[in-house]
């Protein structure tokens, strides 16, 4: 069988990271959202849930997908755009 | 090539958006016409965010534009068996195809499968190699309106507007481009799956034998059922020349509703009892994901305005059958339409909606609109979970009580089923109206 842990995963992609994030969530409208369906659905698992019903983000080793756009009900909770041209993951295999 | 896109002075004859396969089929059709094409890539290379199965059917679309392509491109295998395989969390039905017939085992081939970093980086260069111009590594934002006419894009660079006659937009399933121009609205999320995907790496030797094949011959793998647990979804498995590339598929709404991640479905696949002797011994190359418009005709959006066309997975044009996706291939036909039109409303110098909107007749011609009309009934219900998990669940079940000896009085087949049926929680009355939806879906 060849398992594999979500760091084993995530380090065999290339990512070129850019300083200014591509997406931003805004944390305080997560803490009205009770579903928090990004958490469930980012396949890099790029999203915490806090104690105090926040959500923390980080953009770094996103596969800019788009599913967290796609889900998220709350209005204006993502702000969601590409990386810079050149910037973000880049895939060499699939 | 990038001095070409610089200035606001550069004017292009068509401004195509993504290099996938949409786009490159767009752009070396145009460049052929003469047209000055310019291709934009916000990857550093075509490819670079791609993600695929993949088994690519649209051999025959290629090898019109480039005779006898796959002696050239970097394919991996074509492929000449099929498994459909029905699961239960401890077992798994099959059925097993194999051909020697024509396209299978000796050219011209019928499927391929191919790496999307390295056959979207291969296409791209024929249609630079006929004449367009490829600029990687830019974003394109937004369109340039003069009034309520497309008349260019917008890149996020120093003076990054860039004017052409006609844009097409191929910039994918989330195709901010479609949006912007108001022709797609927001999508829902029972109209997208989530593809995780894994290329595992195993030694040539070892693929042939395991799959049974003979030197590029290639195997394709679907899964239905358990496999994705309660959420709606399939799975795969391809031969790839030294690795095999292996994924989950899962609606997006089901992933929510279920509050199953995506790659928490992807190791329970690779650990069930049928799948796990298959990658044993591999190593793990590279983890991806991607989105998928599963919807087919319902969420094709308006097609054309003036100035601008939606071709590919931007136009929601990936047909999900249930089983397999075709995507790629609907993705070249489509933005070969859409290169047609192009090519024709620059011979015409008329860019308005009324010359774009042979857009439609072009799309029928490939075989695009017609398809996607014939299955318009197809998606939602393959999205149904009766179909892709429970019956695939109950075959295995049945299967696993069939072939059981043990010593107890023998059961027929359909007190058996009836039992598997209900042990699985379906409902007789759901099944005649299913029977129903799928002769509706596929056979008339
Ligand atoms: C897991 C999975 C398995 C699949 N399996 C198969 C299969 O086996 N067979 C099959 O035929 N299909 C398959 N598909 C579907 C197939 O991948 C798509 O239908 C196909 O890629 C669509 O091609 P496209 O050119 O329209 O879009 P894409 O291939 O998505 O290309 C869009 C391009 O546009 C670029 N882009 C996007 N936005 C911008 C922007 N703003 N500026 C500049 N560039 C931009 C992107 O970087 C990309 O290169 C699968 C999909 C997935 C996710
Ligand atoms: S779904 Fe949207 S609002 Fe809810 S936690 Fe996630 S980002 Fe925040
Ligand atoms: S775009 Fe995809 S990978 Fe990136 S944060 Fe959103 S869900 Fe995660």
């Amino acid at each position: 069988m060849v398992i594999t842990t979500h760091d084993e995963k995530i380090r065999t992609a290339r990512f070129k990271v850019d300083d200014r994030p591509h997406i931003v969530v805004d944390g305080e409208k997560c803490r009205s959202c009770a579903v928090q369906s990004c958490v469930t659905v980012c396949p890099a698992n790029l999203f915490v849930p806090l104690d105090d019903g926040s959500v923390l983000f980080n953009y770094e080793q996103c596969f800019e997908c788009g599913a967290c756009y796609f889900v998220c009900a709350e209005e204006g909770a993502i702000h969601w755009t590409y990386p810079r041209g050149g910037y973000g993951v880049t895939f060499r295999e699939s | 090539m990038s001095a070409n896109a610089n200035g606001r002075s550069e004017r292009f004859d068509v401004i195509i958006v993504g290099a996938g396969p949409a786009g490159s089929a767009a752009a070396l059709l145009c460049a052929r016409a003469g047209l000055k094409v310019l291709l934009i890539e916000r990857g550093e290379y075509p490819g670079a965010k791609n993600v695929s199965g993949a088994v690519f059917y649209g051999s025959a679309i290629v090898d019109a534009l480039i005779p006898n392509w796959w002696e050239q491109a970097p394919v991996e295998r074509h492929v000449c068996r099929r498994d459909l395989v029905l699961m239960s969390p401890t077992t798994a039905v099959s059925l097993d195809f194999r051909s020697a017939a024509p396209g299978y085992v000796a050219p011209p081939y019928n499927a391929f499968t191919i790496l999307r970093p390295k056959f979207d980086r291969w296409f791209a260069a024929q249609a630079e190699a006929a004449g367009a111009f490829l600029l990687t590594s830019t974003v394109v934002d937004d369109l340039l309106w003069e009034g309520s006419r497309v008349v260019g894009v917008k890149v996020r660079r120093d003076e990054g507007e860039v004017r052409g006659d006609v844009v097409i937009a191929c910039d994918g399933v989330n195709s901010w481009l479609a949006r912007k121009a108001g022709l797609q609205r927001e999508l829902e999320t029972h109209e997208l799956a989530l593809g995780v995907k894994e290329v595992i790496g195993l030694d040539e030797a070892v693929i042939r034998q395991r799959f049974h094949l003979n030197g590029e011959e290639g195997m394709a793998l679907e899964y239905l059922g358990a496999v994705t647990e309660e959420v709606h979804g399939g799975a795969f498995l391809y031969t790839n020349k030294t690795s095999l590339s292996l994924g989950v598929i899962a609606q997006l709404s089901s992933l929510v509703e279920h509050k199953k991640r995506p790659y928490d479905l992807l190791e329970t696949f690779k650990a069930h009892p049928a799948v796990a002797p298959l990658v044993r011994g591999g190593t793990l190359r590279e983890y991806s994901a991607h989105l998928i418009p599963e919807a087919g005709w319902k969420m094709i959006p308006d097609l054309y305005t003036d100035g601008m066309m939606v071709a590919g997975d931007a136009a929601g044009f990936c047909l999900s059958t249930g089983i397999y996706i075709e995507g790629i291939n609907y993705a070249m036909q489509s933005g070969l339409a859409a290169a047609e039109v192009a090519i024709d409303a620059c011979r015409r110098r008329d860019f308005s909606r009324s010359v774009l909107r042979l857009y439609l007749d072009a799309l029928r011609r490939r075989n695009v609109l017609t398809d996607f009309q014939a299955y318009r009934h197809a998606p939602s219900f393959v999205n149904g979970e009766r179909l892709q998990n429970l019956y695939p669940e109950l075959a295995a079940l049945a299967s696993e009580a069939l072939f059981r000896v043990d010593g107890n009085r023998k059961q027929k087949l359909l007190p058996l089923y009836w039992r598997s049926l209900r042990k699985v929680g379906g409902k007789p009355s759901h099944v005649l109206r299913d029977l129903y939806q799928v002769t509706r879906a596929y056979l008339w």
